[in-house]
């Protein structure tokens, strides 16, 4: 059994790629915990695709991709922010009008790539196994300002998601605020390029977060439940892609996924299975009180 | 009684003694497109420590009223002054309780923790709630009744708990000004009764306490003045003065109508708010 478990750890790129999972598991799906209370997980779908054209500029110009990815994923989410500032079109109109735009942007530049030398399905699906050392310490570098920044500004961000009136009642600096969580999903989905990809990057902001939303009662549980949860997934992931030999990204977020339904399933007061308890329940306490009667 | 221009020109002149009061001149606010106004040209004073009921039909401005008064929507045009100074000198001064269908009531967080956002407008930034602010949220939620509530997660309320929880949070906020948006919709005859003993308490404290209601029978008998709003101030003054046929007529159009010397307002559509405990959904009856 422990050697099932080190043996695949005997290879370094099978370390570094257990190491960047975790971190990414973690790092996204604490920052999920906003995507999901605010609904904006439509929204953290819409930056992993704008990631396309920064890459492939990024590569045209043979400059760094995560860069690149950076610098394309902040100006999409501050589009967004921007275009929904005065509330004239509505958030997800916004997202999908720069979502497509950016996804074509991405396929017009790169099929001017005569090469093709760029490998789409790396950065479609995620190569945790390609992880360097360098790409380590940016990964930990990124998410721990992404981390920090959330526990620093947790009590402004908490009220900022649940209660904008009253974060604007008490001059709290909103826009700027909202700003800021966009800018700290966009540096999230680029840190999960390398994990997961682009096309997987989402269910990582939305899954575990929602898994925990299920089995906890306040934020910071949530989070923390969040992030063990996004781990599990991580490791579990990488453990079943190694030895089934499918694809490392699917497999991370098949198995957030399947935590899912068990919590959906299963969970204290918000599970089907906990609800169909207490319509039993009540229905008994209803008849042992005609009973009394 | 004394009629609108005259309470004015009063209330001016107290202002120059004392300038501890919320004043309102010629106030125009748009929608969000900015292409129609949701007020216009709104002006009164509400001198400190005063109960005022402000009541009109759906999309008279009600909420609008609030929301600019507290400093979230921009004015198109005209001033807000509370003690004398245009809103923004001192950020803490009114506090506003949402209506509870505005809220996320699936949200993770508990009782306490709403109660502690009141604190959050008073804490710099980077800083956790010290001592005295956790002793000032315990204060708040017993003053509501609702100390043994502080642990429950706020899904799990009442609809009279909820309301509590929020009125909870503005006492927290320690205002001068409470803007209470529906206060009474849908919540039970005792939470209720207890919200207006609460506010009756507040009142000897000399806060000022602005509430939107539905319930004329309630502006008229429990409020010093009444605010007829369509857009436009239709009345303003001692309740008994504003609630006329006349003004009501103005303010209500066709769904006010007169039956055996009774004006009846009638406001069945839109009804999702208006069904409510104890009060009739499709007619409220007015005495006058």
């Amino acid at each position: 059994m422990i050697e099932f478990l080190t043996q695949p750890l005997a290879y370094g790129f099978m370390q570094r790629g257990m190491i960047a999972a975790i971190m990414v598991g973690v790092l996204c799906s604490v920052i999920g915990c906003y995507v999901v209370l605010r609904g904006m997980a439509y929204l953290g779908d819409a930056i992993a695709h704008a990631i396309l054209p920064g890459v492939a500029i990024a590569y045209i110009l043979q400059g760094d991709i995560l860069i690149g990815a950076l610098v394309a994923a902040l100006l999409v989410a501050l589009g967004i922010g921007f275009l929904t500032r005065r509330g004239t079109i509505k958030q997800d109109t916004a997202i999908g009008i720069l979502f497509a735009a950016a996804l074509s942007l991405g396929v017009a530049l790169i099929s001017t790539i005569k090469t093709y030398a760029l490998d789409l399905t790396h950065i479609l699906f995620g190569n945790v196994l390609g992880v360097s050392n360098s790409d380590l310490i940016l990964i930990a570098g990124l998410g721990l300002v992404v981390l920090l920044t959330i526990l620093l500004l947790y009590k402004e961000l908490l009220i900022v998601s649940f209660d904008p009136v009253l974060a604007a009642t008490l001059r709290l600096p909103t826009e700027l605020l909202k700003n800021t969580l966009l800018i700290l999903i966009a540096l999230s989905v680029v840190i999960s390029l390398q994990t997961v990809g682009v096309g997987l990057v989402a269910a990582m902001l939305v899954t575990p977060a929602a898994t925990a939303f299920l089995l906890t009662r306040r934020l910071p549980a949530m989070m923390v439940v969040s992030a063990a949860l996004g781990a599990f997934a991580s490791i579990t992931g990488l453990y079943l892609s190694y030895y089934l030999n499918i694809s490392s990204g699917a497999a991370v977020v098949l198995t957030a996924t399947s935590l899912f339904f068990g919590a959906y399933l299963f969970a204290p007061h918000r599970g089907i299975v906990w609800h169909l308890g207490g319509r039993a329940r009540r229905a008994n306490g209803r008849t042992e009180s005609t009973n009394a009667e | 009684m004394r009629t609108n221009a005259q309470g004015q020109r009063e209330t001016i002149h107290k202002s120059q003694m004392s300038p501890s009061h919320l004043q309102i001149h010629d106030l125009s606010v748009a929608y969000h497109n900015g292409t129609r106004l949701a007020l216009e040209g709104v002006s009164f004073d509400v001198p400190q420590g005063m109960r005022l009921a402000v009541v009109g039909p759906n999309g008279a401005g009600k909420s609008t009223l609030f929301k600019a008064i507290v400093g979230l929507l921009p004015p198109e045009r005209g001033e807000i002054l509370i003690h004398g100074t245009p809103y923004g000198a001192h950020k803490q001064c009114a506090a506003y309780v949402p209506q509870r269908k505005e809220v996320d009531w699936s949200f993770p967080v508990n009782v306490q923790d709403v109660v502690m956002m009141g604190r959050y407008g008073s804490l710099s930034w980077l800083k956790y709630p010290s001592k005295s602010d956790h002793a000032i949220v315990k204060r708040s939620l017993e003053q509501m009744n609702i100390g043994a509530l502080a642990k429950r997660p706020i899904g799990d309320l009442s609809g009279g708990q909820q309301q509590r929880v929020f009125l909870a949070r503005a006492l927290a906020q320690e205002p001068h000004i409470l803007l209470m948006d529906e206060p009474f919709t849908g919540v039970d005859a005792a939470t209720q009764e207890g919200m207006l003993n609460l506010l009756d308490k507040l009142q000897t404290q000399g806060m000022t306490c602005i509430v939107s209601t539905h319930d004329m029978n309630l502006a008229a008998t429990r409020f010093d003045r009444a605010l007829l709003l369509n857009q436009r101030i239709i009345a303003y003054g001692a309740p008994a003065q504003v609630f006329t046929t006349e003004n009501l007529l103005r303010a209500f159009g066709a769904h006010a109508m007169l039956v055996d010397g009774q004006t009846l307002v009638d406001e069945c559509c839109p009804p999702d708010e208006h069904f409510q405990i104890g009060e009739s959904p499709e007619l409220e009856r007015l005495e006058e």
